[in-house]
């Protein structure tokens, strides 16, 4: 057995943790859009829901709690896609060489990457968690200590295969790429409809039919619901809409997610195969 | 292909009508050539040649387009895996992480190769050393001078016990004495065993490393020897005359039984001759005199590396490092 990808692994986190700059701002910008854009949009929403009559023995939960999933969901889009970037600056400044030139199949480098952003995703997910609670969402409710264990791992099983999808995705980009404005021109217009067709700040069900569609099954929404399944319950009330989740339903988003992995997976493997490194 | 596996003791690396098409354009055009073991074997040609593209195709970063090529007894194509298990590469360009320390690097280097742990850090002890790098363990790669890079990337090349070193321009853009410091480790590791390829544009690199070289351009081998064969090819002595009529000196000197060979230069004449020409000039001047032939200038020298290469390709080569203007200004001819 090779366990070349927690060398890979070892050497991206230690980067990680070297570009102070990078590791802080990855770390603040998760709580800044939690803070501005959270707050912002809740205090108006909640103020426009304010009349409308919550059912009896319906879990009503305020927009900061529903959009605090989404924020999570799109933090780890964000890094997770721009977490092949490496693989890009190693190819241009010739350090790819020498892991291309050495015995270590290539996979390992694609496995490594996968690992170490989600990693990185992982301490993003605690962090928004952590400061969304602070400044009151409503995660965990009446959770007992073990509950919210549970809960936080459902989460980060979630986030963690979601993640390994758009970073294998993101690095067999990169292996393709000869420009980091290339690569990043690309990112920008992947990140746009993946965001904002998807459940993270609004409920899908009024959107035209096609459009619908594409949000069910982007993986982006089925992250979330496993996120709000998870953080605020199978069932709840939110923006005058009533969510309920079956545990099939969630099954299925996961199983979801674990093809869109794989398929990134082989997507990337291609791509590394077909690489030409000099 | 039985030879090839029959050859493998003495010669470790062996190449066969290997041709390479970038596009539409030919980067190495049938090229042969064999290294054994344990010697310095340099190509040297200028910026384009095609020994990058050779050395690409021997470290199994490109792919093999046409003709045969074993390293270390390993088909290149058939067996990558242990071509690269057996070879060590320092790269044209510093291939460094500026933000890992050069413990860091050796580390992540060895890890790549599977190295076992106590094995790795007993090499990197050993290798430190040997670079003159111990004050530098924790220091990241960014506050390291050109030279101590270089070094490393020699102690990294050599980190797995490589059977061939591959160095592409291993002192591209050091000062003269670095290089020359670069050379004396460069030896160093040979005399332990290792043997070395490496591509330069630098003469007097090829000239002071090599136990053989090829002179290569536009992706052919001109002609391969060890470096006094090389120069013996071009005669004992040099001689450089500027005369009144260059081209009757040429027609009244070249039946001389002692002259090899004649070209004609810029402003001068360039006489190669087999014999020590400290005793042919006088002889060569008196004949010059008889034809009414007035000599302005004379210069005697032996062969150079330099002389050699522009015998051989035609041309000089360029962009040549600082330092170099004494052998500049001893070479014969203003071409």
């Amino acid at each position: 057995m090779n366990y070349g990808f927690l060398n890979i692994y070892w050497r991206d986190m230690i980067r990680f943790v070297r570009f102070r700059t990078m590791l802080i701002s990855s770390l603040l910008q998760p709580a800044l859009w939690l803070a501005f854009f959270g707050i912002a949009m809740s205090s108006s929403f909640d103020q426009l829901m304010a009349g409308v009559p919550v059912p009896t023995g319906v879990h009503a939960v305020g927009y900061l709690t529903f959009m605090a999933a989404g924020i999570i969901a799109m933090t780890t889009l964000f890094t997770s896609l721009f977490g092949g970037m490496i693989i890009l600056f190693d190819k241009n400044w010739g350090l790819m060489r020498e892991i291309m030139a050495s015995p270590m199949p290539r996979d390992h480098v694609i496995i490594g990457i996968g690992l170490s952003g989600m990693t990185k995703s992982f301490i993003q997910a605690l962090i928004i968690m952590v400061f969304g609670i602070a400044i009151g969402a409503g995660f965990f409710v009446g959770y007992w200590v073990f509950q919210i264990a549970l809960a936080v791992l459902g989460i980060l099983l979630f986030v963690g295969v979601f993640s390994l999808g758009f970073l294998f995705l993101s690095a067999g980009i990169a292996i393709s790429m000869e420009t980091p404005e290339g690569m990043q021109g690309i990112m920008m217009l992947m990140t746009m409809p993946i965001f904002f067709a998807s459940n993270a700040l609004y409920p899908i069900d009024a959107f035209p039919e096609f459009l619908r569609v594409i949000s069910m099954y982007n993986p982006m929404t089925l992250l979330i619901n496993g996120i709000r399944y998870f953080a605020i319950g199978p069932d709840f009330l939110a923006l005058g809409k009533y969510y309920a989740y079956t545990s099939t339903d969630i099954i299925l988003s996961f199983a979801g997610l674990l093809v869109f992995a794989v398929l990134m997976y082989a997507f990337a493997w291609w791509r590394f195969n077909k690489a030409v490194v000099t | 292909m039985a030879e090839i596996s029959g050859e493998q003791d003495r010669e470790i690396i062996i190449v066969k009508n290997l041709e390479y098409t970038y596009g539409d354009a030919k980067a190495v055009e049938g090229i042969s050539f064999s290294v054994k073991k344990g010697e310095i074997f340099s190509f040297l040609g200028p910026n384009g040649a095609g020994k990058s593209t050779v050395i690409n195709v021997l470290i199994t970063l490109l792919a093999l387009q046409k003709g045969e090529a074993s390293v270390a007894g390993f088909d290149v194509t058939r067996e990558p895996q242990k071509v690269r298990e057996s070879i060590g590469i320092v790269f044209q360009e510093i291939t460094l992480d500026r933000d890992m320390t050069v413990w860091e690097i050796l580390e992540f280097h060895g890890k790549l190769y599977s190295m076992p742990h106590a094995e790795r850090h007993a090499r990197i002890e050993e290798l430190i050393p040997l670079v003159q790098l111990e004050g530098k363990r924790n220091i990241r790669i960014k506050h390291l001078s050109g030279g101590m890079k270089r070094r490393l990337e020699i102690a990294r090349g050599l980190m797995t016990r490589p059977k061939v070193l591959f160095l592409d321009e291993p002192t591209i853009g050091l000062d003269p004495q670095t290089r020359m410091r670069m050379w004396e480790y460069i030896k160093n590791v040979n005399k332990s065993g290792t043997t070395i390829f490496l591509t330069t544009h630098y003469m007097d690199e090829a000239d002071q490393l090599s136990d053989r070289i090829s002179i290569i351009d536009h992706g052919k081998i001109i002609i391969t020897g060890t470096n006094w064969e090389l120069k013996n090819t071009l005669g004992q002595d040099l001689i450089y005359l500027e005369t009144s009529n260059n081209s009757n000196a040429i027609e009244a000197l070249t039946n001389l039984p002692s002259v090899k060979d004649i070209k004609e230069k810029t402003k001068g004449i360039l006489v190669m001759v087999n014999d020590d020409g400290t005793k042919v000039l006088p002889v060569m001047m008196d004949i010059l005199r008889e034809a009414g032939i007035t000599i302005s200038t004379v210069n005697l020298k032996k062969p150079s590396m330099d002389d050699v290469f522009i015998y051989y390709t035609g041309k000089e080569i360029r962009d040549e490092p600082v330092g170099k203007s004494s052998i500049i200004s001893l070479r014969p001819g203003g071409n």
